[in-house]
């Protein structure tokens, strides 16, 4: 085994909380330690990130989950060298592109051309070498015939592109990336995937930091979860997303349950940052909405026992139960379930009103119960859409995505849905057929 | 300060273009484009000449006529004076790059004293033709490097130095426009500092400013063709390695705040 590429070791940093108060002393301690912090106290401190380590193998894709304001982007910073660790230490080996902020540095009023080959520069290329590469970053982009026009008229996905294609071919060893895959349409953002699957393939280290759990889970060989700038879980990424969908899914059920009874409030999207967001530039956004006049005031998932889970086995039965409630009479009401893929694609959909249900009357208290029966999903985090409308489709209450279930497989199957199938051979096929295996089991308990 | 000058060495390509950068973006959507570096000192010097000539006219013997004299010494001084204004305000204003890239913050400045030079020099024929129609070019003119050189250490020094103050206090960047305009009349430009009284108070208090040393040697070479004030430059050289490395330590002591404050 190869020494690591990146190592982190007891990693902490510690940023003053005022900016711009006590300049001089700041600037005093600055000069003598190298430092603004040692003369402050501690409650005009920030404890970004808190003794985290952790080592990065040569060539593998580690991801970081964590809510907003974990310390994600603290560590990326660190990493890249932006910034230096208070306390702890850190090594990275070999060239280091960070995707941090795209087309940092572009000058709006040149050319596209000319800032490409600065921002390669500025990169660490040297112009040669960038103008050898200039065709294919243009390519790239998808930038061609707007290549001599200034910066600055350009939209900021031909913005994000165009910075994105310049960080990515200046061929690092180490690649950090920042949520940053939301550089364009979905065209865009599946090369961009593919391009970083190509570095993975090539033996690249890639440090990843992301609200997408899906990315995670299908592209990290190993993940980290950081909860209030500590390392909470750190392991295989089914793992830490299923720890970290645990935990943001309690958190979850505690604010739903704080807003029973509030029908008039949480009209505001939701933060982002929660559970299992899809990728970006999917159109799939995380919310609610509605008027609530029919407001659906608790989601549970059960399983062909009964018991409420969130992880379940391909194959089992899943019952999802709507608890609704109608303050006044209605008649025209329709109830909608929606899954999604992590990456918002959509797996199946349907309603009472397409299924050939009429509506009579809904009022007080209801139940709402829909029952998967054997729901052949392959693994992987899947979101949830719950909706109750009027036939012509105006919303009461909509919850999109605010729910997510795992599923869990021993078979590392591909694609969405697993029909039933069997493999037969005959002739001269000789193929020995897989050891079988028990069945996964999953306990009382979220996590498997 | 070797390891400053060593770091901005193996960064001469990023530097190099960003310097050309600073050059194509500055006149860049403007009609009369990059024409701009030859037309800015002419202007500026139409203004001076106006004052002095009209309103305030000067009729010191030496140093008619007058607005050759003055175009002289206000060329370099606009370099000098545009290096620091300029790099007392880059680091905050690229922000963005020291806080989302892995940037040599010590760049930016020195590109903002790299580019003035640039202006500088592409002002500078302009100069040399004026003098040459006058009669007044001479061999001395081939001295320029030195002053430039100079002027160059002394720049670049307190570029770094203010560049990285101004993030803690921003207040520098206020205050800076007044002691550039104080330091612009404590400066022989406008008036000769030859035909001060030897000894008195407002001589040897000029004598304190290096730019004073330098802008009388470029006034020598251009203007007078002669020069014998090598001492005077000697000293200003050696302010401007004092404050090259001064600027160079404290830049790097603040280095890691920078990201942070700014």
């Amino acid at each position: 085994m190869t020494a690591p590429a990146i190592v982190a070791h007891d990693v902490t940093k510690v940023y003053r909380r005022h900016a711009h108060r006590h300049q001089f002393r700041t600037l005093k301690s600055a000069l003598l330690t190298g430092s603004v912090l040692s003369d402050l106290r501690p409650e005009e401190t920030f404890t970004a990130l808190d003794g985290v380590s952790f080592e990065v193998p040569r060539g593998a894709t580690f991801g970081v989950v964590g809510e907003n304001g974990s310390g994600k982007s603290t560590l990326l910073k660190l990493v890249a060298g932006i910034t230096r660790p208070t306390r702890g230490l850190l090594s990275v080996e070999g060239r280091i592109s960070a995707l941090i902020e795209l087309g940092a540095g572009f000058h709006p009023e040149i050319s596209g051309r000319e800032n490409v080959v600065i921002n390669g520069v500025m990169l660490g290329l040297t112009r040669r070498e960038v103008e050898r590469r200039f065709d294919e970053i243009v390519d790239f982009a998808e930038l061609r015939e707007f290549v001599d026009a200034p910066v600055k008229t350009y939209s900021s996905g031909m913005y994000m592109r165009l910075g994105f294609a310049v960080a990515i071919h200046v061929d690092p060893d180490v690649l950090l990336i920042d949520e940053v895959l939301a550089v364009g349409d979905e065209a865009f953002t599946r090369k961009c995937l593919d391009k970083i699957a190509e570095f993975r393939r090539r033996g690249k280290t890639i440090l990843f930091v992301t609200h997408s759990l899906g990315l995670v889970e299908k592209m990290c060989d190993d993940a980290l979860w950081l909860r209030h700038g500590k390392a909470a879980f750190r392991g295989d990424p089914k793992r830490v997303v299923d720890t970290y969908l645990t935990y943001v899914a309690t958190g979850e059920e505690a604010q739903l349950r704080s807003r029973a009874g509030l029908a008039e409030t949480s009209e505001a999207p939701r933060p982002d940052g929660v559970g299992g967001e899809p990728s970006p530039g999917s159109g799939y956004r995380r919310g609610r909405w509605g008027s609530r006049e029919v407001e659906i005031r608790a989601v549970r998932l059960l399983d062909g026992r009964g018991r409420e889970r969130h992880v379940f086995v391909s194959g089992e039965t899943v019952t999802l139960v709507l608890s609704v409630h109608a303050a006044r009479p209605v008649t025209d009401f329709v109830f909608g379930v929606g899954l999604f893929a992590a990456d918002g694609t959509s797996v199946y959909g349907t309603n009472t009103e397409i299924e050939g249900f009429s509506p009579r009357r809904l009022e007080g208290d209801a139940e709402v119960r829909l029952t998967l029966d054997g729901l052949s999903l392959v693994e992987g985090t899947y979101l949830v859409d719950l909706a109750a409308h009027r036939r012509d489709g105006t919303p009461y209450d909509y919850l999109r995505g605010l729910h997510s279930l795992r599923v869990k497989s021993r078979i590392r199957d591909f694609g969405l849905y697993r029909p039933a199938h069997r493999w037969s051979f005959a002739g001269g096929a000789g193929i020995t057929p897989p050891e079988p295996r028990g069945e996964l089991e999953i306990g009382d308990d979220h996590d498997a | 300060m070797i390891a400053a000058l060593r770091a901005l060495i193996r960064y001469r390509a990023l530097v190099q273009s960003l310097v050309s950068r600073e050059l194509k973006a500055r006149y860049r959507g403007s009609v009369l484009g990059f024409l701009w570096s030859f037309v800015n000192p002419l202007l500026l010097l139409l203004t001076y000449t106006l004052v002095f000539t009209v309103i305030l006219p000067n009729r010191q013997p030496d140093i008619q006529p007058f607005f050759l004299f003055l175009f002289c010494g206000i060329l370099p001084w606009t370099w000098f004076q545009a290096s620091l204004g300029e790099s007392s305000g880059v680091i905050i204003t690229s922000g963005n790059l020291i806080k989302k890239v892995l940037f040599p913050a010590e760049v930016l400045p020195t590109v903002a004293v790299l580019a003035n030079l640039a202006h500088f020099l592409l002002g500078l024929p302009i100069l040399l033709a004026f003098l040459a129609v006058k009669g007044r070019l001479a061999w001395t003119a081939l001295l320029l490097p030195l002053p430039i050189l100079v002027q160059l250490v002394l720049s670049l020094g307190l570029a770094l130095l203010l560049s990285a103050l101004t993030v803690h206090f921003r207040d520098i960047q206020s205050i800076l426009t007044h002691v550039l305009h104080l330091w612009f009349f404590a400066t022989p430009v406008i008036y000769s500092y030859a035909a001060m009284p030897e000894g008195s108070l407002l001589r040897r208090a000029l004598r304190l400013n290096p730019m004073t040393h330098v802008i009388v040697t470029y006034q020598q070479m251009l203007f007078h063709g002669n020069v014998d004030h090598w001492r005077g430059l000697f000293l200003a050289l050696l302010v401007g390695v004092v404050a090259f490395a001064a600027g160079a330590f404290l830049f790097d002591r603040l280095r890691d705040t920078l990201a942070e404050e700014v």
